[in-house]
Formats: structure tokens, C-alpha cells, sequence
């Protein structure tokens, strides 16, 4: 079987007596997505911070591609090729859609420490940058800075930031969150083909989706994974069904 | 060009012109109140770096205004007595090895100040700013070798190499000169890839970050690079009233840089020599008429606080674009 990109083992956090993460063990795979689901507060968000890097665990281990990630900031966890979307969009809101993605292609090229040439006429940046952009659909809105876009040009804006960073595995906090109909089944598509890139880790509300995206689902209530296993094993799981799904599934 | 090119562009015009529209008119002044504007733009263009385009409100910046006008005062004062600086070295009074020397020293003092003040933010980050900067001051105050208190008097205006700098209209270009460098050194990095994650940090510190880019290390290399250009700023100040005293180090230098770049606009190439100009010409031109001249600049600010927050580059050229 082929090694984790992303593997998590025995990840404790706790605020006060409140077990927010509860010796959770995760991997992702090569070529696979990983949706990650639970009820509202069952910690979730925390558990992506601590893989992202912003919130430190008591204790257990993170390793990404290999290496212990643990004690790396947020940037040098990104420089390896940790790619994230955030639950509510976070983008630079007054650079347009295209300097949002051009931040990122900066970065992954390296040095950020280049006081000369103006950005906007270097093609180096501006071509995988607009690239990235095609890629989500975004191309016409790439001079609308990122504050003027809609809700949902803001979700597509963070993944095509994410791609143009070369992501080795993403981390998608609730991309659908707040999208129509339409652009769900857009988004759906698209992650569907994502994953060969790089496999993804997926936090959503949207059974659906879920469903219809994910090669295998772990269920996190009360900061613990009560069950991890395929679409099948997970709808037909009596404690998931009990704990989350209830009759819906 | 864009309306803010043309706006920037006639007010660097501007200010080239009335120095040769007062030689007409035979009124010398009127070029010591330019070269006025030309330095205090200057300094508020460093400035403009840390806290227009990064976003770090440096309430401190009068210890690196201070130190590039005490750099061009003893050096001065060791080469008009002979005296060696320290381990054999001279004085000079050679204006560009002063600019550079007041440069480095401002540079190593934000290295450090910003390496401590940079791990806060927000309030904290304007009072740890403000708290270093006093020190320097108490410490230029305690120094007797330098005057102390009294400050220090610059004998013979410091020399630029093929120019009379005694003379008003030749001081006057150099200080001309050196402001266009800082605005094309401003302009460069503005739009530079340093700038972009520079301005991307100021808007959202989280999103740097999570493209893989420590907002940090590119905060600490614009302080210190804000400090060096203010610092010069400071020296050609120095040459100015041919004086430095500890008041080039006080609080209220650091709050009058912040209040040029509220007035001209924030983060704008055009915003400090915009709010140098209304500065200096409201100094002037209520100054003589009541000694509390600085009640209307008072409600000046507050105006442009309240009604027009671009200041006076938003009211002319619009909103700011990136890109």
C-alpha cells in the first residue's frame, strides 16, 4: 500500500477540560479524497488548524510527505506543499483575483526578497497565475479585486491560490460552504478530477458532495473519529447513523 | 498614465518649480520652506514603507529621523576639530558618506527594535515603538559629549561634492534629488514582489502565511529599510538648520511623520510630499498669524479622517488599484 501523504497519529488537544481532539488518527493517501464529517462542534476546524500549523497540539504527531511537520509555522508547512482553503474565504481583498493567485506562484517559486521588477509585468507570475485562474473558471473576473467578487468567486479564488501553490495534498475547509446549487455541482466535478494532483482532505456539510467526491470518510464526533471506512461502510455504520446521520441517511 | 502617475508627477513638478518662482521674485525663504517639504517628504516616504505599505504603525520613527540627523552632526563635529571619531577614525563632512553612515545606523537600530517590536501587533506594536524611540531620546539627552540637552550645532553645512551647499538653491536640488530617489526606490518596491507580499501581509496576515511566505521576516526587512530612508531624511534635516538637537528624537516628530502621511494619503507614492506640502505651507502660513497654528491643523486631520480617508492623493487621484 502506498505511504500517507498526509499521516496523523494520536493528536490530543484540549481547552480546559474540553477534549477538542481525542487521540485522533487520520491519513491521507495518494489519488484519494478523504472527507472529513461531523456535527457542528465536534472539532473539526480545530483538527484542520492543527494539521495547517496555527493551533499546536498537546500532544501526538503530524507527518507530512515523510517528515515530521509538528514543529513548523504555518508558511514552512505551505512552502512544503500543504494547500488550504479556509471556511470563510481569507484572501488579500484589495489585490485583484490574479495578484491573489500571483502571491502564491511568487512563493512557490521561492524568494519574495526581489525589490526591482514590477510584478505585474512578469510573465513568470502572471502566466501560472492566469493558468490557475482558467483552471477554476475565474479568468474573466482576474482584474476584480478579491473584496468586489461574490461568495462563490471567492471560494473558486481560494482553490486556484492553492493550485498555483503547487499543492502536494489540499486542505479544504468546507469548500462548498455557501455556494448555490450550481456551483456545488461545478466545485463537485472539479475536486472529482483534483485528486489525481494531489489527494485532498476534505471538510464538508454537504452529504452530497460527500458522498459523491470521497474514497473513504471519517466521522468525527466529540473531537474523536468514530468510524473511518468507504461511502458504503460509513451510511450503513449503526454509531454514525445514531451519532450524525440520523434517518437522512 | 494613470490619474495618480499625473497627481504625483505635477506635485514633485511643483515643488521643483517654486524654488526658482522665489529666486525670481528675489524671496530666499520661500527655497528653505521647499527644502523643508522635500526633506519632511523624505522621511515620511520611509516612513510610508512600514506603515502605508505594510501596515505597521512605527510611532518611533523619529529615533531613526534622530539618528541620520545626529550621524551628520558628529561626524561633522569631528572633522571641523580634527578630532578622530573612534579607532582612528575621521570626521567627514562629506554629505554622502554622512547619508550613508546615518543610514547603516539607523538600519542596525530597526534591526533591532523591529526583531522585539515585530512579535506584537496593533496597540502594542505603536507603544513598543514609541517606548524605544524615547529611550533613544533620553539617552541623546544624557550624552554631554554631543551637547546633550543643548544639541548640537552643524558649524559649516556639510559638503556635496561640484555644489555650493551653502547657498539655498544648490541645497535645495540636492534634497530634491534624494527625495526622487526615495519615491523611485518607493515606486520600485511598492511593485516589487518584496512589495506585494509586504502589502498581501498588511491585508491579511493569515493568507501570507498560508501560501508559504512568513510575514515576519518581510515586516522586519521593510522596518529596517523604512528606518535607513527616513534616516537620510534626518541627515539632510541636520544640514538644514545646520542644528540637531534631541528634538529631532521626540515623540511628537515621530506623530507629526504619521499625521503628513494621514493628510497626504496612506500607502500612496504622492501621500507624504502631498501632506509635507499642506504641512509646512499651513505652518507657514497660520504660524504667522496665531502661535496655535496646530489647533487647525488639528481639525484639518480630523476632516480628513472623518470625510476623506484617501486624504489629499485619495480626494485627487481616486482610490487606490493594486493591479
Amino acid at each position: 500500500m502506498a505511504e500517507p501523504v498526509l499521516d496523523i497519529r494520536g493528536l490530543k488537544k484540549s481547552f480546559g477540560a474540553l477534549k477538542a481532539t481525542d487521540d485522533v488518527n487520520l491519513d491521507l493517501k495518494p489519488g484519494e479524497i478523504h472527507a472529513l464529517i461531523g456535527p457542528n462542534g465536534a472539532g473539526k476546524s480545530t483538527l484542520i488548524h492543527q494539521i495547517a500549523g496555527t493551533l499546536m497540539p498537546d500532544s501526538g504527531e503530524v507527518r507530512f510527505l515523510g517528515r515530521d511537520v509538528l514543529r513548523m509555522g504555518v508558511a514552512e508547512r505551505a512552502c512544503l506543499g500543504l494547500g488550504r482553503t479556509f471556511q470563510v474565504s481569507s484572501l488579500a481583498p484589495e489585490f485583484s483575483a490574479l495578484r491573489n493567485v500571483m502571491l502564491a506562484v511568487q512563493a512557490r517559486q521561492g524568494s519574495s526578497f526581489r525589490f526591482f521588477r514590477p510584478v505585474m509585468s512578469d510573465r513568470t507570475l502572471t502566466g501560472p497565475a492566469m493558468e490557475a485562474l482558467e483552471r477554476v473558471g475565474l479568468q474573466d473576473r482576474a482584474a476584480i479585486p478579491a473584496a468586489e467578487l461574490s461568495h462563490g468567486e471567492r471560494r473558486q479564488l481560494e482553490i486556484a491560490v492553492a493550485l498555483a501553490l503547487g499543492a502536494r495534498a489540499f486542505l479544504l475547509d468546507e469548500p462548498m460552504a455557501g455556494m448555490g446549487p450550481e456551483g456545488s455541482r461545478a466545485l463537485t466535478a472539479f475536486l472529482h478530477d483534483l485528486r489525481h494532483e494531489a489527494p485532498i482532505l476534505l471538510v464538508e456539510h454537504d452529504m452530497e458532495a460527500v458522498f459523491a467526491l470521497a474514497d473513504r470518510i471519517s466521522v468525527l464526533v466529540y473531537g474523536r473519529v468514530i468510524a473511518t471506512g468507504t461511502v458504503e461502510e460509513i451510511r450503513s455504520d449503526p454509531a454514525v447513523r445514531e451519532a450524525y446521520l440520523g434517518d437522512a441517511a | 498614465m494613470t490619474r495618480e502617475a499625473i497627481v504625483t508627477a505635477v506635485l514633485i513638478a511643483a515643488l521643483l518649480a517654486a524654488p526658482f518662482a522665489a529666486q525670481a521674485i528675489d524671496e530666499p525663504f520661500y527655497i528653505t520652506l521647499a527644502t523643508r517639504i522635500a526633506i519632511l517628504a523624505l522621511a515620511a516616504t520611509g516612513l510610508n514603507i512600514a506603515l502605508g505599505l505594510g501596515g505597521l504603525v512605527s510611532f518611533g520613527h523619529a529615533a531613526f529621523f534622530g539618528i541620520g540627523g545626529y550621524a551628520a552632526g558628529i561626524l561633522a563635529t569631528h572633522a571641523f576639530n580634527g578630532e578622530p571619531l573612534f579607532l582612528g577614525l575621521p570626521g567627514t563632512n562629506d554629505m554622502i558618506v554622512i547619508w550613508i553612515v546615518g543610514a547603516l545606523a539607523a538600519g542596525a537600530a530597526a534591526s533591532l527594535i523591529g526583531l522585539i517590536s515585530l512579535r506584537t501587533s496593533g496597540v502594542y506594536f505603536i507603544m513598543i515603538t514609541l517606548a524605544f524611540a524615547q529611550m533613544v531620546y533620553y539617552f541623546a539627552i544624557s550624552w554631554p559629549a554631543y551637547g546633550g540637552e543643548d544639541g548640537l550645532s552643524i558649524y559649516v553645512r556639510n559638503a556635496f561634492p561640484g555644489a555650493n551647499t551653502l547657498a539655498p538653491m544648490p541645497f535645495f536640488l540636492i534634497c530634491f534629488g534624494v527625495l526622487c530617489t526615495g519615491l523611485a526606490a518607493f515606486r520600485s518596491l511598492m511593485n516589487s514582489r518584496f512589495g506585494a507580499a509586504l502589502q498581501a501581509g498588511r491585508q491579511n496576515e493569515v493568507r501570507l502565511a498560508a501560501v508559504g511566505i512568513a510575514p515576519f521576516t518581510i515586516r522586519l526587512a521593510a522596518f529596517v529599510i523604512s528606518a535607513m530612508l527616513t534616516a537620510v531624511a534626518g541627515a539632510l534635516f541636520a544640514d538644514l538648520n545646520r542644528f540637531v538637537s534631541p528634538s529631532m528624537l521626540s515623540w511628537h516628530m515621530s506623530g507629526e511623520l504619521i499625521v503628513l502621511i494621514i493628510l497626504g494619503g496612506v500607502g500612496r507614492l504622492g501621500g507624504p510630499l502631498a501632506g509635507a506640502a499642506l504641512f509646512v505651507l499651513f505652518e507657514f502660513a497660520l504660524g504667522g498669524i496665531t502661535e496655535r497654528w496646530q489647533l487647525f491643523l488639528g481639525l484639518v486631520l480630523l476632516g480628513v479622517v472623518l470625510f476623506a480617508r484617501g486624504g489629499v492623493m485619495g480626494l485627487l487621484a481616486g482610490r487606490a488599484r493594486h493591479g
